[in-house]
């Protein structure tokens, strides 16, 4: 028996802390890095008599998430209270939604292999977020400033077959809520998490087998190597002969492993019961229509207007497009360089490189669109050569300088001047007698290397277009 | 005493007429708590900043600037509501000695009317309890008969009223804690519409029963309170925005075109005959007065204690969890966490209150929740629907208050299920949300106070004080005071 014989079964809750300025149950401002238990008041400190008012910014980013998620918004949704005991749940309970949530049955697009893959998804419900706990050797304090953030759980249908479609999965609903401005995506900070639910069986099997809960993952690459794991790691105890257990599973990333946190056994009760401090969540129609009709445009429908109004492929719209960022770059890099294709070709192949080889986002690129749109002009305009622009695009990236500074200081610029381009084109017939005498006598071939000799004899400075001119009236003109 | 005897409305007028100083009627307060807490053990915080407020009052009206309705008036806070600065312990020991940052509305809202707070009021720990004796301050002593409770859970409230240490008091109702109280010592006290008063600042027992509401010794008095704690609050979602009338100023005994449903129900072959005869008498006033009386049934009313004990105590043991010993109150330290919280409440809470914790969460738990809870919920629609179907035929219900006039002290604390059903006529007005009111209707033999009570529809408070009032100026009622006052 093998690996091969089996297959994955995977859903994700992703977490997304919910872009507003005040809590979900009270006025506490949600600012990161503020004091110590700085906003904090006596609701989301969880102080006797305290009590909940709902967040309608929240509630508003919520039915957008849900629209953009192709979800039924319900008119009617309960918030509920999760009860268990925590030091950072100051109330004892979570007000979440339980049995009727505000957002339900959608679905979200993912390309896997080129081909597109429906994923459902089950429900997206509000809830609020607990606090942090701080060990200090034996004492541990806690900071209420993230208790009650809102938070939207997104939650996936089992439909997920692979580590890769998970973490498709997760960029792009990552996308849509940036696109919203619902969350800004941030993993690392944990603005968005995910949990990811993993079970094995033999191919061709109908049944489900025993799933188990990770938690604890906090970047894209992550949540791929921790579901490979697990997928391993289920398969080997089945092989084994051994029973997998219900439990929820921490992923380690320095070990690369995940651990068990808790089994099933040992699980909550929740006691789930309306939360009579609140009344039923009532979003209207009308609300739910004009919320509708001023979504912004989302990644799918950028997608499109890319490889139409740009003539862009599908494979280069649909990379373009998967984050706001890197879409609102191309757009910019394409209107100052007014050349769609080129502009595409850079970011596809330079600049996303370099950006994955120094780990960063589109957003800390040390090469703002305006410069590299200036690049682009520059080898349009023929002043430098495609070739001299790579130099000085890794000289930009390095430096964060613009194009024309660099171009300037080291001279660069490209030199068409056909007087001088003979002169280097003569020089490299004369010292190279044997090719001349290949090439003249059918070797078409070598004509690569003369353009390469001759290039390299200019310091890269030469105009290509020219030097090829002058190399075939040279070369052939005296056959 | 000389002014404390009187009502609020006429102490008012005294006070706002500048005939008498506030600080005057604040100094009878406290010579009066001075006298009789020490016996009836009303009080358990007292504040130490009553007199200024009462002469900051007298420095306004000698200015002849605007005063509230309630200016100078001793009032009492029982001691489920948060007051800023001062200890707030709902008659806990999980609480330890903890001083809320900010006060309850109705608090703040009373405090703005002019009131003058002289300290926080015994109760049953967390409201629950109809004897007031689950205290951690000491049971309450009944001003009327040494040796009978006051009634719960506002056992302390109604002391202090019906003792005249204070004019009027605060009160939270869940099951009948304003109302079996008000009638065990012979007060008018009311709870009103679900969501009528705001709920924020007010320590928790369960959220969809409690409602404050006031303790008077007058009808007007009364309705004068509740119109300065009334109305809609932002800081809780379920207070209602309906408009808050002038009930005090609108009362009107005129009984000639108002229909009072008799709950057959209500009045077994069992009932008390001590209470049978002053329900009956009253009916027979009101009849006498103009009122048309009529037969109309609750059916559902059976399943009320049963309801009431599942969906509060559910509520209850979520409400309670916020108790942990991690922020504030009793806390039992401990390197293990569960251990922390398992002494600190272990601890903390005092028999009756875990009782109900247990119960609660019993109610709540996977595989229980649809036969218990749920079915609860269920049932409490019924009860609804049989109080709307009756007042589709009358104005408002007339029926006891209480099984039995107060009881003595210990005499039912062994046995925590016959104490549940005492609530028997209370819960429902609960469970519907409806308001209800316990006025006085006269004594029994042992001269123990025996209250009526009426109920209406939502946000019908105005029948129940006009009844109330036609009421209150039509019984004989030989002693409106306990001797010795």
């Amino acid at each position: 028996m093998g690996y091969e014989e089996y297959e994955s079964i995977i859903g994700l809750e992703i977490h997304a802390q919910l872009q507003t300025k005040s809590k979900m149950f009270c006025r506490c401002s949600t600012q990161f890095g503020a004091g110590d238990n700085e906003n904090t008041c006596p609701v989301c400190t969880g102080m006797p008599g305290a009590l909940p008012v709902i967040n309608k910014k929240a509630v508003e980013h919520s039915i957008r998430v849900g629209l953009a998620l192709n979800c039924r918004i319900n008119e009617k949704s309960i918030f509920a209270r999760k009860n268990y005991f925590y030091p950072d749940l100051p109330k004892g309970y979570q007000i979440s939604q339980y049995s009727e949530p505000l957002c339900e049955k959608g679905y979200v697009d993912i390309i896997i292999n080129k081909e597109k893959k429906r994923i459902g998804i089950t429900r997206a419900h509000m809830e609020e977020d607990a606090g942090k706990s701080l060990h200090y050797g034996e004492y541990t304090l806690i900071n209420l400033n993230r208790s009650s953030v809102p938070l939207l759980e997104i939650v996936s249908e089992p439909d997920l077959r692979s580590p890769t479609e998970a973490a498709e999965y997760a960029r792009a609903v990552r996308a849509i809520l940036i696109y919203l401005g619902a969350c800004d995506g941030n993993l690392e900070e944990g603005s968005m998490r995910c949990d990811c639910n993993v079970s094995v069986r033999r191919k061709g099997e109908a049944k489900f087998g025993t799933r188990t809960e990770l938690k604890n993952i906090n970047s894209f690459r992550f949540i791929e190597k921790a579901i490979d794991y697990e997928i391993q790691r289920q398969i080997d105890s089945i092989e084994a002969g051994k029973k997998i257990v219900q439990e929820t599973r921490l992923y380690d990333s320095t070990k690369n492993q995940t651990f068990s946190m808790r089994s099933k056994e040992e699980a909550h009760d929740y006691r789930y019961f309306p939360d009579p401090d609140l009344l039923p969540l009532e979003a209207k129609r009308s609300w739910i229509e004009s919320i509708r009709n001023e979504l912004p445009e989302l990644p799918e429908e950028r997608k499109k207007r890319f490889q139409t109004q740009f003539a862009l492929p599908e494979y280069d719209a649909d990379i373009l497009t998967r984050e706001k960022g890197l879409a609102d770059y191309y757009e910019v890099v394409q209107k100052e360089s007014n050349d769609p294709k080129a502009s595409s070709n850079w970011i596809m192949t330079e600049l996303l490189r370099e950006l994955k080889n120094s780990d960063k986002e589109i957003s800390q690129s040390p090469i703002n669109p305006k410069q590299l749109a200036e690049l682009i002009r520059l080898i349009n305009d023929k002043t430098i050569s495609g070739k001299i622009a790579k130099d000085v695009f890794a000289d930009m990236y390095r430096t964060g300088r613009g194009p024309s500074a660099i171009v300037k200081e080291k001279g660069v610029v490209q030199i068409s001047d056909e007087v001088q381009i003979e002169k280097w084109v003569t020089q490299v017939i004369a010292g190279n007698p044997k090719q001349t005498e290949d090439y003249r006598g059918g070797r078409d071939k070598l004509f690569g290397f003369f353009v390469g000799q001759t290039m390299k004899l200019s310091g890269g400075q030469a105009n290509p277009e020219a030097v090829n001119k002058i190399l075939i009236k040279k070369l052939k003109g005296q056959a | 005493m000389k002014y404390l005897k009187k009502s609020i409305l006429e102490v008012s007028r005294f006070i706002q007429s500048g005939e008498v100083r506030a600080a005057d009627i604040v100094t009878e307060s406290i010579n009066q708590i001075e006298k009789h807490n020490r016996k009836l053990n009303a009080f358990v915080t007292l504040a130490d900043d009553a007199l200024k407020k009462a002469e900051e009052i007298d420095r306004k009206i000698k200015k002849k600037e605007k005063v509230g309705p309630l200016a100078g008036i001793p009032i009492g806070i029982k001691d489920m509501f948060c007051t800023q600065g001062m200890r707030t312990t709902a008659c806990s020991n999980i609480f330890g000695e903890f001083k809320p940052t900010y006060s309850a509305t109705v608090v703040e809202r009373l405090d703005a009317a002019g009131a003058i707070n002289m300290g926080k009021l015994n109760c049953d720990e967390f409201a629950m309890g109809s004897s007031n004796e689950h205290s951690r301050f000491g049971r309450v002593d009944n001003p009327w008969k040494t040796g009978y409770v006051p009634g719960g859970s506002s056992g302390g409230s109604a002391a202090a009223v019906a003792s005249r240490m204070v004019l009027g008091a605060t009160g939270t109702d869940t099951g009948g804690s304003i109302r079996q109280p008000a009638a065990f010592c012979g007060l008018v006290g009311i709870r009103p519409t679900y969501g009528r008063v705001s709920r924020y600042g007010i320590v928790a027992y369960a959220s969809s029963l409690d409602q404050a509401g006031p303790f008077a010794t007058t009808v007007k008095d009364c309705a004068l309170m509740l119109q300065s704690i009334s109305g809609f609050d932002e800081k809780d979602s379920t207070s209602s925005k309906e408009a808050v009338p002038s009930w005090a100023e609108n009362i009107n005994s005129n009984l000639k075109n108002t229909t009072i449903g008799m709950p057959k129900e209500y009045f077994s072959d069992e009932l008390n005959p001590a209470i049978r005869k002053v329900v009956e008498r009253a009916i027979y006033v009101l009849k006498g007065l103009g009122a048309k009386i009529k037969e109309v049934s609750l059916p559902s009313t059976k399943f009320a204690v049963p309801v009431y004990y599942l969906i509060a105590t559910s509520e209850a043991s979520s409400n309670l969890a916020r108790y942990d010993g991690i922020r504030f109150g009793h806390r039992i330290q401990s390197k293990e966490i569960d251990d922390l919280y398992k002494k600190s409440r272990g601890e903390g809470f005092g028999s009756e209150v875990k009782r109900r914790i247990m119960l609660g969460t019993f109610a709540l738990s996977s595989g229980y929740y649809d036969a218990y809870f749920k079915k609860a919920g269920q049932v409490r629609r019924m009860i609804l629907n049989d109080f709307q179907k009756a007042f589709l035929q009358c104005d408002a219900i007339i029926c006891p208050v209480t099984t039995t006039p107060a009881f003595k002290i210990g005499e039912r604390i062994e046995d925590p299920v016959k104490m549940y059903y005492n609530d028997i006529f209370t819960t429902p007005v609960n469970l519907a949300g409806v308001p209800g009111i316990s006025v006085p209707g006269g004594l029994t033999e042992d001269g123990l106070p025996v209250g009526v009570q009426l109920i209406a529809n939502h946000f019908q408070e105005q029948t129940l004080f006009n009844i109330a009032q036609a009421l209150e100026e039509n019984l004989k009622i030989e002693k409106r005071m306990p001797d010795g006052i």
